[in-house]
Formats: C-alpha cells, structure tokens, sequence
C-alpha cells in the first residue's frame, strides 16, 4: 500500500494505484488522476464513462468490464478504447476512484 | 515487480470451440489491460475468420478426454453439436459472447486480426472469403516482424 496526492489530499492507493477507500474519491481529483494514466484532457464522454463506472461501483459493489461498459454505458467499444487506450475498464476505473473491475471477459 | 507484458502475439491453429475461446479471451484480456494484441489464424484456426465457418465452431467430442465422455458417444452423430449448444447456453448464461460476436468485439478493441498464407494457399482461400475484421494475409516472416519485442502465444 502506498499514498498518492490529489487535489492536495492525501489517499491511499494499492500497488496499482487503485483508491483503498472509494469513499475518500472527489471529483475534482479526477483530472489529476487521469492525468497520470496519459489522458490529458477529461472530455463529456470521459465523463460519461467516469460516472457510469462510479454508479455501478456504488449499485453493484464492483466495477464493469469492458464488455458490460459496451453494452450498458451508451459508449461503443471501440470510443470506449480511444477514450482509454491503456484499457477502457481498469483506466476509468482508476480515474473514478473504485477498485479494478475483475472479470475475464 | 517484473517489468508488464507490453505486446502479445497470439496463434490460432485449432478450429474447435475449446481451442479458440481461450485465445479469445487472452486477445481481449490483453487489450483491456491496455497490453497490444494481435490474433494469428493458422490451420483449422482459420475457420473463425471464414466467412462461412465462424458460426459453426463446435466442441471436439471425440479424441477429447475432458468430456469424460465414451469415445463411442462422444461419435455419434450430433453428439458434437449437442455438447456445442449446451456449452454455448452456459456461456450465454455468464455473458460471454458467441464467437462471431467476439471477435467482432476484439476489432473493435483495436487488436490485430490476420490470416496465415500458408494456411490460406493450402485451403485456397482468398481475402473475400474471410470475414471483415481481418487486416491482412500475411507471411510467417511478417508474422515475426509484427510480434518482435513482444510475447508470443500458440494455442
């Protein structure tokens, strides 16, 4: 476990860097986070995708695949992979402050 | 911690149900955790880019010891597409997707797909037999320009 700093608050982060307390995720420090996965800039459909990934974390208690987030979110797989190159699911689910959605498909 | 996995280059050479899925899964796998994947489609795996075969990829129920299944049943005939329908309705029941379906999904995830030569000069298959989604018909030597760097996977 380690820490990480945004929007000047201290949280604390797996060894990916996932949040350990989703409870402690603001907004305002999704660009920083985003920021440090490549994505300079967080776009309405960035959003989009961000908040659908928090709302099902708070339904359901995990995160959607990129399968799931293909169906169900309004974004298409393939604008779901150029929002988030380095991995739709795993990206926005850094960037929304949850765990890593597990799931094989 | 090792250094991440930054390219997989997987090969297809089995066209059986069991011997596709898992390259599957690994291509997309691959691709949601953000790794570059490219699927080679060599042999018998060349049935699910074929145009007329991607949706006819059955489970092996002969010659398959994981059945726990008589070879003798295992022959009969329709045993094969039995066996394929009721793992198919399984696999619906978990969300994953039919293989055509799939490997649509894989494209669109930006993973290469591409058809071996050999294989195709050998079952005189051509570009417009193949499905869409596939990029290219390429060499074994571009196969190994295109997976350098990376890790490279047989199934």
């Amino acid at each position: 476990m380690s820490s990480a700093i945004y929007g000047g608050t201290t949280v604390e982060v797996n060894d990916e860097g996932f949040f350990e307390d989703p409870g402690k995720w603001t907004e305002a420090m999704a660009p920083e986070i985003a920021k440090a996965q490549g994505i300079d800039v967080l776009t309405e459909h960035h959003w989009q995708v961000i908040k659908f990934m928090r709302a099902e974390y708070i339904e359901k208690g995990s995160g959607p695949t990129v399968r799931v987030l293909g169906k169900t979110s309004g974004v298409s797989i393939k604008e779901l992979y150029q929002l988030f190159p380095k991995g739709p699911a795993k990206t926005a689910a850094k960037i929304a402050g949850i765990p890593k959605p597990r799931g094989c498909i | 911690m090792s250094d991440p996995i930054e390219k997989v280059s997987i090969i297809v050479s089995k066209g059986s149900l069991e011997g596709v899925y898992p390259a599957l899964i690994m291509a997309n796998g691959a691709r949601a955790e953000g790794i570059e994947a490219n699927l080679f489609f060599t042999f018998f795996g060349l049935d699910v880019i074929h145009r007329s075969t991607i949706d006819h990829i059955k489970v092996a129920t002969v010659g398959n010891p994981g059945l726990h299944l008589a070879t003798i049943a295992g022959g009969l005939p329709g045993m094969s597409s039995v066996m394929t329908h009721y793992l198919e309705k399984k696999m619906e029941k978990l969300d994953i997707p039919p293989i055509p379906e799939f490997v649509e999904m894989i494209a669109d995830t930006g993973a290469g797909i591409y058809a071996c030569k050999a294989s195709t000069d050998l079952f005189e298959l051509g570009e417009e037999d193949l499905i869409d989604q596939v990029m290219d018909i390429i060499t074994v030597g571009e196969f190994f320009a295109m997976a350098a760097g990376g890790e490279i996977i047989f199934t």
